[in-house]
């Protein structure tokens, strides 16, 4: 059984089909791209599995158990983490007190009212930090961090609950390029080594092919291409309808 | 009651809802362009009203009395253009809840300035000449001169709709509105479009003040019942929506009318007089409109509007030489009735500026660390005073119960009215705070049988050994340590920090699983608990309560003393209640004119040191030890 399972998935924006029946399944431990250009239908359809839009259409399943109309709360419980476009952290918070939160959230210790956060569960936090490498940023306030180390904390706050999937939403967005490449290296290391399946919409097509193990396609709101990096580069269909007719190539392959 | 005399009632409505209107029209403008809620608006039409008197009485004739009208239109036309260049100006980037306060404090400036050029007497004008007679409508004689303004509000709004629709300046009134970055980047000069506008709003409020000469007196009273008046009819229509604004007065006009018309009504056996009740509708009414339509019925959800000031530092666990450092003034504190026996009147203001400390720290509570803005938080502080002045007078219940009521009904309240409000943000938020505070007030106000209406309760005197003032004293010292510490505590825990990481970054805070409106509302009904607290202590302190304590003024202050502390210290409400209530307490003694003291307070405040003092401290404190070698 794959661990995401996509069917049929619909969704319409007034007259306008942003998404007309696509299905794809993610399995346990893979990283998966999916990709297209402007109006695609990327965000709309990463937007109906992290539970911000309902579908028309369609079901998505994960783990053999229905998400449709779930909110990010009860999907963090089954085990689905996510980073956002743009990091979002606890800007008034330490870099480990962010992790701490996560933790804390994680195992149901948020309604508790006596003893202070600083002393609990630090040494975890710390640990997750280490892997991230910010382990040396660990009480830095975390608004006073550089862009690249707050994506890197982010990434951290979202392994807190050890997911099985994780979505990513334009993970290097407003990176210079060898942030970029340090970003993308760290998780897929980091991943690998939990066995967490990524699935992660691009528009830096040099992240794409270095991270993914396998690409989805969507044009005009159908997936028009799915397969290894390879061979998705080499789709007609892909060069007709992407590569070839897009402004979008400066980061092209 | 007869159809006819409902009509008739309706008839007088629509007159009262042309003022409204031309008030309510200016807050909307203003609000469209600049996002800027302005309180002082009411104070506008009030300033109209004194000012056309003025000119009707010492002019005489048609000309004083209509020439009168347009002069004092223009004239607070040129008050409002002043303001706006002189202080609302400096205020456009700054965060909501200063611009909200600063235009408050303008409010209490221009309060004693028509208390000095006017005194304290209504002024009631003369009638409009050429429009003093009546017609017979119904079989009912009904004012012409009330015709006249059931016909001039749609002008004005034709007139609005004209110069926003047709005119260049209206065009870049409707562009501003959209987007503000935009037109001060296609070059247009922003300054001179926002005073310009805010000179407009201004204007049509002196103007709606103005035309009421005939009708109503002019009182000091008048500024905050307008604008209480005006914020339910732009809010209700949708802020920014002249139609919404227009629309809005009708119903609301309407709906006290009604109110008045029908009078005594009998629900399940019980008499109520509705006329009573007109407050409490028009708030109802616009809680109501909050809760189902949050942007108003004509309005729009609002751009995302950045949040600037300063950001919160982490929090830091006080070190030893704090912990000394509060123990030690913790003792002092406990031994000034000692080294007071010689003037009583310490301990009073002692007891004082802690039941304040213990209300500013619940306020801040909230408006820090959760980021929600209440402007109505004296009704949790209202409603604990009473419950415990009801509990002893009425129930007669001892002094140790009637104090764990208090706390109970300041929760009860808050988890009532936080379940409407923490869902909102920003204005909105604000808005529909004080709405619930006012319908708090207005039972209190005129619910007399069970709180004394506008007498209140007396004779709720606290038992042995707690009836000596230091033996008082004494017990609001334990009581507030006990509340600041369980506060504090709180802070610092995961559910304190989880309100933070809900005021941080809602969508973050969701994604790791915390639910942001639980955790608010929870803090919400803490908030109101602890708040409710003070209120018993205060009505023990005092003997007696009066619905003055529920009143948009105490939730002000309450909000003015958290500010003037410093919004993200912790030790922010306690130095800013302290100062606060002494200042207050210094000021009130000296002068007549104590509101504009406090105005003038809070605009040095926002302008000059918008961390407040605990921020000043702060940074002088990270300025020495850079200076240091």
């Amino acid at each position: 059984m794959s661990l995401l399972h996509v069917a049929g998935l619909t969704k319409h924006f007034g007259g306008v089909v942003a998404l007309d029946g696509v299905g794809f399944t993610v399995e346990a431990g893979e990283v998966v791209a999916l990709i297209g250009p402007n109006g695609a239908g990327k965000s709309t359809c990463f937007n109906l599995i992290n539970g911000q839009l309902a579908p028309d259409a369609g079901g998505i399943s994960f783990d053999g158990a229905s998400i449709v109309g779930i909110g990010p709360r009860r999907l963090f419980r089954m085990g689905i983490g996510r980073t956002f476009q743009i990091a979002a952290v606890f800007q008034s918070m330490t870099v480990v007190e962010n992790v701490q939160m996560a933790l804390l959230s994680a195992n149901r210790e948020i309604f508790r009212f006596l003893r202070g956060v600083p002393r609990r569960r630090r040494g975890e936090a710390l640990a997750l930090l280490d892997r991230v490498g910010l382990a040396g940023e660990a009480d830095r306030a975390a608004r006073t961090l550089a862009y690249g180390d707050l994506k890197r904390l982010e990434l951290a706050v979202a392994l807190a609950n050890r997911p099985r999937l994780l979505l990513m939403d334009e993970p290097a967005a407003g990176m210079a390029p060898q942030e970029r490449a340090d970003l993308v290296s760290l998780t897929r290391r980091v991943v690998d080594a939990d066995g967490t399946a990524v699935l992660f919409t691009e528009h830096s097509m040099d992240v794409v092919f270095a991270f993914a193990d396998r690409i989805l396609v969507l044009a005009e709101g159908r997936l028009i291409a799915q397969g290894a990096p390879e061979a998705v580069r080499a789709d007609p269909l892909v060069q007709a309808h992407y590569l070839g007719t897009t402004t979008d190539t400066e980061d092209g392959p | 009651m007869s159809l006819e005399a409902l009509l008739f009632q309706g008839l007088n409505g629509l007159a009262q809802a042309s003022t409204l209107f031309m008030v309510a029209a200016g807050l909307s403008l203003v609000f469209g362009v600049t996002r800027i809620v302005n309180l002082a608006h009411g104070s506008f039409m009030m300033l109209g009203l004194y000012a056309a008197w003025t000119l009707a009485t010492s002019l005489g004739g048609a000309l004083g009395f209509w020439g009168g009208i347009v002069v004092a239109a223009l004239g607070v036309g040129l008050l409002g253009a002043v303001l706006e260049v002189a202080i609302l100006r400096r205020l456009y980037r700054a965060p909501e809840l200063f611009q909200l306060l600063s235009t408050f404090a303008i409010l209490l400036v221009l309060n004693d300035l028509a208390l000095f050029l006017w005194g304290p007497e209504d002024l009631l004008g003369p009638r409009a000449p050429g429009l003093s007679g009546a017609v017979t409508i119904l079989d009912r004689r009904f004012p012409s001169y009330d015709l006249f303004l059931i016909a001039a509000g749609p002008l004005v709004l034709l007139a609005l709709h004209l110069v926003v629709t047709r005119s260049r300046f209206g065009r870049l009134i409707r562009a501003a509105t959209e987007d503000r970055e935009m037109v001060g980047a296609l070059g247009v000069n922003q300054a001179l479009l926002f005073t310009a506008v805010f000179a407009l709003a201004a204007a049509l409020a002196g103007l709606g003040g103005a035309l009421q000469l005939p009708r109503q007196p002019a009182t000091l009273t008048l500024d905050l019942e307008v604008i209480a008046d005006a914020f339910v009819v732009t809010v209700v229509g949708g802020m920014g929506s002249l139609p919404g604004a227009f629309l809005a007065a009708i119903l609301i006009a309407e709906i006290k009318a009604l109110c008045i018309a029908i009078g005594q009504v009998s629900v399940f056996g019980v008499a109520l007089n509705l006329s009573k009740f007109t407050l409490v509708a028009e708030f109802v009414v616009m809680a109501v409109v909050l809760i189902v339509r949050p942007y108003g019925l004509l309005g729009r959800p609002p751009v995302h509007v950045r949040e600037g000031g300063e950001p919160e530092a982490p929090l830091r666990p006080a070190g030893t030489p704090a912990r000394i450092a509060a123990v030690a003034v913790l003792a002092c504190l406990a031994a000034l009735p000692l080294a007071a026996t010689g003037s009583p009147y310490t301990l009073v203001l002692a007891t004082d500026i802690l039941i304040a400390v213990l209300f500013a720290a619940s306020l801040h509570f909230i408006m820090g660390p959760a980021g929600l803005h209440s402007f109505g938080h004296a009704a949790y502080f209202g409603l604990g005073a009473y419950a415990t002045a009801i509990a002893v007078t009425r129930l007669g219940l001892p002094m140790g119960p009637a104090m764990l009521i208090a706390p109970t009904a300041g929760g009860a309240g808050a988890a009532l009215f936080g379940w409407f409000s923490v869902r909102l943000s920003g204005v909105y938020l604000a808005m529909l705070t004080l709405a619930f505070a006012q319908i708090v007030w207005s039972i209190l106000y005129q619910w007399e049988g069970l709180t004394g209406g506008s007498n209140g309760i007396f004779g709720a005197w606290p038992a042995a050994p707690f009836d000596s003032r230091a033996g008082f004293y004494l017990l609001a010292l334990g009581v507030t340590v006990a509340g600041l510490l369980a506060l504090r505590t709180a802070l610092f825990s995961p559910f304190g920090y989880a309100m933070r990481a809900g005021r941080d970054s809602p969508l973050r805070a969701e994604a790791i699983g915390i639910g942001v409106f639980r955790v608010h509302w929870l803090a919400f009904i803490l908030a109101g608990v602890f708040a409710g607290l003070a209120g018993a202590l205060f009505a023990f302190a005092k003997g007696s309560v009066s619905p003055e304590i529920a009143s948009i003024a105490e939730s002000v202050d309450g909000l003015a003393m958290v500010l003037l502390g410093g919004v993200h210290s912790l030790l922010g409400p306690i130095v800013g209640a302290s100062v606060f209530t002494w200042l207050s307490d210094t000021v009130s003694r000296t002068t007549d004119y104590w509101r504009a003291a406090l105005g003038g307070i809070i605009l040095l405040i926002v302008l000059v040191q918008p961390g407040g003092i605990m921020g000043g401290v702060g940074a002088l404190g990270r300025h020495l030890r850079r200076a240091r070698p």
